[in-house]
């Protein structure tokens, strides 16, 4: 098995989430950055354990400049990655990324390309089925259970109410979300090696994304709490009905 | 020109969602200038229920029965809007960002080389070829304004972000050949489970959720009851979701769902930023936890400091009689 995972920088979970150049810009001093969650966590991991399963290996792929490298891909590395890939541009819009990652994935036969779900910066769920589209193979989204059997993947994936388990032949683009795998905390030895194994450079295709980014800006500031007396919450019910209107 | 919607059915029932599209599209043919709003159906939903989306706004409907439709595989999906795309020259295309939005949108971004804008929580202004489309970023900690400046352009609408009107139009429908067959199919549907005997957690108006205060799984019956009287959908905390107590699709939050339900009612939820960055859009939030420390209070609406286990019982009385009187 060949396998390629989409791996992201995105600031931390707890980041404060703050804005510069009159809003333009996110504001990434003192922010710390990881590898996005949902990539880290559901993709990556499954990806290994395939390979430690049924041989083969996994590669990491990376749309962003060179501090990535000690951010993200370095503990890609350690978590059981066999070699990386970094397309060394800044990641402009989910389009100029994914067409970055599908120049590079194209003559290089993978079995399976990973992505997370979506990145908990700019919530897209993009990279994936652009991916599939831009390589032409088949896209099965937000999966949260993956077997394989020779070429043919078993895969439970969450639709509309509910959840459906459906086959698909190798090779085909997954986004990987909750209950795929758990989370691994790189060991020693996988943080010792990471730094020998293969990390190739790649430049970019010329590629004009399709979006930008305008404006930035905080939710407004909720009012303070109004308290309720836990003796009586037949206050509350009222106020919901009668003030906030939602019932 | 014209603006093209994608209905979203189950076994033939439209989604709600597909409403706040066809609501949301029919605003946007008026801003942009557009002649109509178009929705393509494809698979078996029947003609008076396609007919019914002129209440919001659609003027016509193209409906390819095509049985190969009813498997959901967005390959094929994406092939059909395109062609209806093409066929009705389409310079917007709008769906929800549900499960099959998320899966048939970016395909259809590439194969039209159209600008997407996934999660829009606001209608775009349009300021001559270029649509800015507010959506909410970093899990629901901040918007984001998108340029949109490829010709054609694709807007994913956030689920319960554009409230549904309905007047009395009748939409034409017609009979439409999106060119796909059997031989474009490459997933198979072994299995469908569904969970429709309760609320799907992304499109609820209500919900009620629960986290580690509920001290383990045997408890999760009085918020079952509350939701039931309060025709809600059920969620949970991250942490209830990693040890079991409650399913993966429950699990609101940084790394579960994001929703924003007209009502968020959290119980025994501290509220860690993580947590709050899956909710904090919903319009109304009350929290009820023993802790008066909780983060979550100053995220709150509404508060009640005090034990679930006494609180909750009495709140879904509370609910019982306010329902019997309004009913």
């Amino acid at each position: 098995m060949k396998l390629l995972v989409c791996i992201s920088k995105t600031p931390d979970t707890t980041a404060k989430i703050a804005f510069t150049d009159n809003n333009s810009r996110f504001d990434t001093n003192g922010v710390t950055f990881i590898m996005n969650p949902t990539d880290e966590w559901y993709a990556l991991v499954r990806a290994i354990e395939i390979k430690e399963q049924l041989g083969g290996s996994v590669t990491v792929i990376n749309v962003g400049p060179k501090d990535n490298e000690t951010v993200v891909i370095h503990k890609a590395l350690a978590i059981g990655a066999d070699d990386a890939v970094r397309i060394d541009a800044d990641p402009a819009d989910a389009f100029f990324v994914a067409s970055q990652i599908a120049a590079y994935a194209k003559d290089q036969n993978y079995d399976l390309i990973f992505t997370g779900k979506e990145t908990i910066d700019y919530n897209g769920s993009n990279i994936g089925g652009m991916v599939a589209e831009l390589l032409d193979l088949p896209y099965v989204s937000l999966a949260n259970h993956l077997e394989m059997a020779g070429n043919t993947a078993t895969v439970t994936r969450e639709i509309e109410g509910g959840q459906e388990v459906i086959e698909v032949n190798t090779p085909f683009v997954i986004s990987a979300q909750k209950g795929m795998a758990e989370q691994r905390i790189p060991n020693m030895r996988g943080i010792m090696t990471a730094r020998s194994k293969p990390l190739k450079v790649v430049p970019p295709l010329p590629v004009t994304a399709y979006t930008t980014i305008a404006y930035y800006e905080l939710p407004p500031q909720r009012k303070e709490v109004k308290l309720i007396d836990p003796e009586h919450p037949e206050e509350l019910v009222k106020l919901l009905h009668e003030q906030a209107k939602v019932i | 020109m014209s603006v093209l919607i994608y209905v979203n059915h189950i076994n033939g029932n439209i989604k709600k969602s597909t409403f706040e599209t066809a609501c949301y599209a029919h605003r946007v043919a008026q801003l942009a200038g557009a002649a109509e709003v178009v929705a393509l159906s494809l698979g078996t939903v029947s003609e008076t229920d396609l007919a019914a989306l002129g209440n919001c706004g659609v003027n016509r409907v193209l409906s390819d029965t095509n049985p190969v439709f009813n498997r959901f595989d967005s390959g094929v999906h994406t092939k059909a809007l395109a062609a209806a795309a093409k066929a009705v020259n389409a310079s917007v295309v709008v769906l929800s960002h549900n499960s099959s939005g998320k899966a048939i949108a970016p395909r259809l971004s590439v194969r039209l080389q159209a600008g997407l804008v996934s999660a829009a929580t606001e209608l775009p202004q349009v300021n001559g070829n270029v649509f800015t489309v507010r959506k909410s970023v970093f899990s629901g900690k901040a918007f984001a304004d998108y340029s949109i400046i490829t010709p054609v352009k694709i807007i994913s609408l956030n689920p319960n972000s554009y409230p549904v009107t309905r007047g009395n139009g009748t939409a034409a429908v017609e009979s439409f050949n999106s060119g796909v067959s059997t031989a474009d199919v490459k997933i198979k549907v072994l299995e469908t489970k569904s969970l429709s005997d309760t609320i799907p957690l992304p499109e609820a108006e209500l919900v009620v959720s629960a986290g580690r205060g509920m001290k383990g799984p045997e408890n999760w019956g009085m918020i079952e009851e509350l939701a039931s009287v309060l025709g809600a959908a059920t969620a949970c905390s991250r942490p209830v979701a990693d040890v079991h107590w409650r399913p993966h699709h429950e699990h609101v939050g940084q790394t579960g769902i994001t929703i924003r339900p007209n009502l968020y009612i959290a119980i025994g939820i501290s509220g860690a930023i993580q947590h709050l960055a899956g909710v904090s859009n919903s319009k109304v939030i009350v929290v009820i936890n023993k802790d008066a420390e909780a983060p979550f209070f100053k995220a709150a609406d509404y508060g009640i400091i005090g034990d679930a286990f006494e609180v909750i019982p009495k709140l879904t009385q509370a609910l019982k009689e306010f329902k019997s009187q309004n009913a």
